[in-house]
């Protein structure tokens, strides 16, 4: 009978443990029966300490240098047997490039099913309901997997870790990763970052975005100013980017970037469900519509009804004023 | 001659206001809005795109547009091929309608092993639906073939592709040996948009129907349910910023974000 539940947890690319994969275990922990922890990796054998602190009663170490970036062929055969050995009910994995990449294929060898990007997990009845957002956050789902294990991956900041405890202890396993290389059928030419302008829109604690209503892209020019004051970053709707306004590069929505800023100011966009999506996590979104029946004003904190000509311009000597004083 | 399969689907339209958005939670069901037609799935038509780019540089590449779902899709079908696809096959039987991500891909796949000999399969990360992105990789499995996932570009030659993938912070390129599956992102690019010359050409071009059975399948079998569908609670409670003219609403905005210190 298969119980407890498995945690896929992953390092930081500085070797540290994911903040997702804390969040991983305390979810274990109230879902129920024993959390067992995998660690795959290159230099991955000192984080299982980390994850007996934040709730595992086991950690299998995968410690290999061919598991040194991720690769699906190398990674998918020590998953699936670890799956088989550690017979959990329950697996999990963060919504991160491995589990995007991973859980699918994954769940398709054990011939069972996975709740990707979840942001609520709960036992009933001893199935796991796994909650998902769907239509770009527009609607939620509720889901039930009929294989065993049922498989999710949980979104990063959606559960809270455990508080950390060292003097948690754990049954620590290691194996080894006994990857053919030969079965490796990809192969990795090259890796590089990508080199930020200015505040990148993912990591920008401001973003200011406009769209149609901007009416051209001249328009930008004032909206970049203002981002520029509050250290901020510039983001567009589709509708600006399909036009040429804007740099499509700054997309935000469903099919761009989707940001977290702690301040979005959204200047003359409607609030199409394509745009909503990119920004359904914020908290503070400011709307500037000369529309009053504009649908993002539903989701907004603060709203102004009017023409952001007039307000933007006005709005921004006030902010340099206030930041002077 | 490589020969591309796309797989690609019809969705409600995103474009539309997220206020209108509703849904039947008894059905488990989004309720249509009146006189918005569905459209293609953006990251399908995305697929498209890199298989025409790919076809751009080998004049002789066939791309096959495949499609599981109800009488509409055809519209879906018939979109990819004014786009520049050659073939088109719809697989329109009812028990499609029920079909989750597993089901899907296991229909997929068959329709996909009768249109063999085939080189490469391009899928959209997700649909922009459910965005669950799972068909993609479970299509490479179910077929033994390689996946590479979230690509930006995907050159073709000789029984391999080199795919630029999108990484959180960066890009790599990866080479797998053909066949094998790869899934676009929207960094790749706009789908090109169909000339009129090229919407009446493919008004012509038959769309093959298959059903159910003739890929040898009696039904499909689920591996999840769906237990609830609702629009979530949004619980912001709008302030809204009045005054007598523009500066005055402007000012006092700047005002009130100062003090619950969002600048």
């Amino acid at each position: 009978m298969p119980s407890g539940v498995l945690v896929f947890a992953e390092p930081t690319e500085d070797g540290k443990l994911a903040p997702v994969a804390a969040e991983l275990l305390g979810a274990a922990s109230r879902l129920g029966g024993p959390v067992v922890a995998a660690l795959l990796g290159s230099g991955v054998e000192p984080l299982a300490k980390d994850c007996a602190a934040f709730g595992a009663s086991k950690v299998i170490v995968v410690d290999d240098p061919i598991l040194a970036d991720y690769q699906g062929d190398a990674y998918l055969p020590v998953a699936e047997r670890i799956c088989k050995e550690a017979d959990a009910a329950v697996v999990l994995f963060g919504q991160t490039m491995v589990g995007r990449d991973l859980a699918p294929r994954l769940a398709q060898r054990l011939g069972t099913a996975v709740a990707m990007d979840c942001v609520g997990l709960e036992m009933n009845d001893g199935k796991l309901v796994a909650e998902r957002p769907a239509y770009g956050g527009s609607a939620r789902a509720r889901y039930t997997i009929n294989g065993t294990p049922q498989i999710a991956t949980v979104r990063a900041k959606a559960q809270e870790p455990l508080a950390r405890d060292d003097s948690r202890q754990a049954e620590i396993v290691k194996q080894a990763a006994g990857v053919n290389p030969e079965a490796v059928r990809t192969r990795v030419i090259d890796r590089r970052k990508e080199k930020a302008v200015g505040v990148r829109l993912e990591d920008a604690k401001v973003v200011v975005s406009g769209g149609r209503g901007i009416g051209g892209p001249e328009g930008f020019q004032p909206l970049e100013e203002l981002a520029q004051v509050l250290g901020g970053a510039v983001g567009a709707s589709r509708a600006v980017c399909d036009l040429g306004w804007y740099p499509v590069a700054t997309q935000i929505g469903l099919t761009g970037k989707i940001v977290t800023p702690d301040l979005y100011i959204a200047v003359g966009i409607s609030g199409a469900s394509q745009h909503m999506a990119g920004i359904s996590q914020v908290k503070n979104i400011v709307a500037i519509n000369k529309d009053p029946e504009a649908g993002i004003f539903k989701s907004s904190r603060y709203a102004i009804v009017g023409d952001w000509k007039e307000i933007i311009p006005a709005f921004l000597e006030k902010v340099r004023e206030l930041k002077a004083s | 001659m490589p020969h591309i399969i796309c797989c690609v689907k019809q969705v409600p339209d995103p474009e539309t206001p997220a206020s209108q958005f509703k849904v039947d939670e008894a059905a488990k069901k989004v309720l249509p809005i009146p006189g918005i037609q569905p459209v293609p799935s953006q990251f399908d038509t995305i697929g498209v795109e890199a298989a025409l780019r790919i076809k751009d540089k080998i004049a002789d590449a066939t791309i096959t547009i495949v499609s599981a779902g109800p009488d509409p899709f055809r519209d879906t079908i018939k979109h990819c091929l004014a786009m520049g696809a050659d073939e088109g096959v719809h697989i329109n039987d009812p028990a499609v309608a029920g079909a989750d991500h597993w089901a899907t891909a296991e229909v997929l796949a068959a329709a996909i092993q009768k249109l063999a000999p085939y080189d490469l399969i391009i899928t959209g990360r997700q649909a922009v639906d459910w965005d669950m992105g799972v068909v993609g990789s479970t299509l490479a499995e179910i077929l033994g073939i390689p996946i590479v996932t979230l690509a930006k570009d995907i050159q073709y030659q000789d029984g391999k592709v080199t795919v630029e993938r999108v990484l959180p912070d960066g890009f790599e390129t990866v080479e797998a040996p053909t066949p094998a599956v790869v899934t676009v992102s929207n960094e790749l690019g706009e789908p090109r948009y169909p000339q009129l010359r090229q919407i009446m050409m493919a008004a012509k071009k038959e769309v093959r129907a298959l059903t159910l059975s003739d890929l040898g399948l009696d039904g499909v079998k689920n591996r999840t349910n769906l237990e609830a569908l609702f629009v979530p609670e949004t619980k912001v409670e709008t302030e809204f910023i009045d005054g007598e003219t523009s500066q005055e609403k402007a000012e006092r905005l700047a005002v009130r974000l100062r003090e619950v210190k969002l600048i």
